[in-house]
């Protein structure tokens, strides 16, 4: 049974985004971890880097599949979770904690977000629970 | 987030509700619909090395081969010198085009010098059939194609000969390795059972009638629940083959490579009589590799995927065949067919990720042996 926390807001890519203020938090989603598997490696993006709205972020390889993390918004990299990259297993077992992967500053409000319901909805007809 | 699979027209193997059952992830593989993991494929990856692990392998192809020609032409179709198995003997072989290609990579139990039986793998089973039937014609000899009769389950790792002697009264330690007994009793039902893998690891492969599977599966995951026994998937199969390097038909060999390039020279016995690739083979190994594969270790950041280009000094020397993290070894590691110049163990290499060069050193194979008791 997949979380969907609901101060979080969610892509259809199955990123998760957390707003503080001008910044935004970003990782993947419970449901995103599960279907990829053990996670062994992370590509973070370089912290200052520009990245815009479904730009490839970061890049979360678990033991079979490569897969890309795209940016939920506009903005800037002002950190990114290096714990992560070292124990990458951060993100199969904390995905909305620990499992963090990147802060970006954002440059516009712009954004098609989900709230938890309409990504709830969106994982079920994905055939996750 | 994108890549999941779809699922297909794809067949289902006698034991499709057990992996369901266990919580298995079903994806599309070589045409059948089995589970790449249960509980995880690091977990599954470990049971195997440290314990015992239970794999559906029901996908796999299985002819028979007999009359009074079948060594002949064996002799013919394969690479190997098949004369040198004795009953209850496995040998393992590749099946060669004549220019040295492979067809597809098989082992050959020889039941008797009229009497063999080939197991193949899954995704060649049509291509294979026929290229053995029409290099059949002037034989004699009868081929059966029983892979839909024929469930196959691979109990593998460290307590597999503990699991397995508790369903069965034959003596276990009789059986050597690449050895094998027809008609044993396992859990009641007949079987054949061999001691092979694709692992790394000690165990066995048991064959049976499809519909005796399920009792078979059933009673090995009772066996196995004081050893710790977990049903492992295909995600697993392919790290610990991986690991103790052995090739997969698709990435270390294909049309495209031959045997020798793969590494596999000592399965190769140029000096029997004519066989399909002989020439090409004897030529090839005359003229020395232009390219050969290699184990590697990535040392920078990332991790080498299958068909990754591999590049000296920014110039492109080879191709990566399979690529990924080694659970056992807890590295990123990969094997590679490069231009035979640079397949030189310690030689410095890049494997481009991503468009970017990242660097990698050859490293001796296979990655992972287990020790001898």
């Amino acid at each position: 049974m997949s979380e969907y926390p609901k101060n979080l807001m969610y892509t259809k890519d199955h990123e998760w985004v957390k707003f503080e203020g001008k910044t935004a938090v970003i990782g993947i989603t419970d449901f995103a971890q599960s279907q990829l598997g053990d996670i062994v490696f992370i590509e973070l993006p370089e912290v200052g880097r520009e990245v815009t709205q479904g730009e490839g972020l970061a890049v979360v390889e678990s033991v079979k599949a490569v897969s890309d993390i795209y940016s939920p918004v506009n903005g800037v990299v002002v950190k990114v979770n290096a714990a992560v990259e070292d124990s990458p297993e951060l993100v199969n077992e904390d995905a909305y904690g620990d499992g963090w992967i990147a802060v970006i500053e954002m440059t516009s409000e712009d954004n098609e977000l989900l709230d938890y319901e309409a990504y709830a909805r969106l994982v079920e007809e994905e055939g996750g629970h | 987030m994108k890549g999941d699979e779809l699922l297909s027209t794809a067949k289902k193997t006698p034991l499709y509700t057990k992996h369901v059952e266990h919580g298995g992830k079903i994806v599309e593989f070589g045409g059948w619909l089995l589970p790449v993991q249960y509980a995880g494929i690091l977990e599954e990856h470990h049971i195997v090395r440290e314990k015992v692990g239970l794999f559906d392998v029901s996908h796999m192809g299985e002819v028979m081969v007999t009359g009074p020609d079948a060594l002949a032409f064996l002799q013919k179709l394969l690479t190997n010198d098949v004369s040198k198995t004795v009953a209850g003997q496995i040998q393992y072989s590749p099946m060669c085009y004549p220019d040295g290609g492979v067809v597809d990579d098989l082992l050959t139990y020889c039941h008797a010098p009229d009497k063999y039986l080939l197991v193949i793998n899954a995704a060649n089973i049509d291509k294979d059939w026929a290229w053995m039937v029409e290099n059949s014609k002037g034989y004699k000899v009868e081929l059966s194609n029983i892979s839909d009769s024929t469930a196959e389950v691979a109990l593998q790792g460290p307590m597999a000969e503990k699991t397995l002697q508790k369903l069965t009264s034959f003596k276990l330690s009789d059986i050597g390795y690449y050895r094998f007994q027809d008609n044993i009793e396992v859990a009641g039902k007949k079987t054949l059972v061999s001691r092979t893998g694709y692992t790394g690891e000690d165990g066995f492969e048991i064959y049976c009638a499809a519909e005796d599977a399920e009792e078979i599966w059933d009673a090995l995951m009772e066996a196995g629940k004081e050893f710790g026994i977990q049903p492992a998937g295909l995600g697993c199969r392919d790290t610990l083959r991986f690991e103790a390097c052995m090739p997969l038909y698709g990435h270390e060999l294909s049309a495209q490579i031959t045997p020798l390039e793969a590494g596999l020279g000592k399965f190769v016995a140029l000096t029997k009589a004519d066989f399909n690739g002989k020439a090409a083979l004897t030529e090839q190994k005359e003229q020395g590799l232009a390219r050969k594969l290699v184990g590697f270790a990535v040392t920078g950041k990332g991790i080498a995927r299958s068909e990754y280009p591999v590049l000296s000094d920014g110039r492109r020397i080879g191709t990566v065949t399979t690529g990924s993290f080694a659970p056992t070894i807890g590295k990123n590691l990969g094997l590679a067919l490069i231009e035979a110049s640079y397949a030189v163990i310690g030689q410095s290499l890049d494997i481009e990720i991503r468009n970017k060069p990242v660097a990698a050193e050859v490293i001796k194979r296979p990655f992972y042996s287990r020790k001898e008791k």
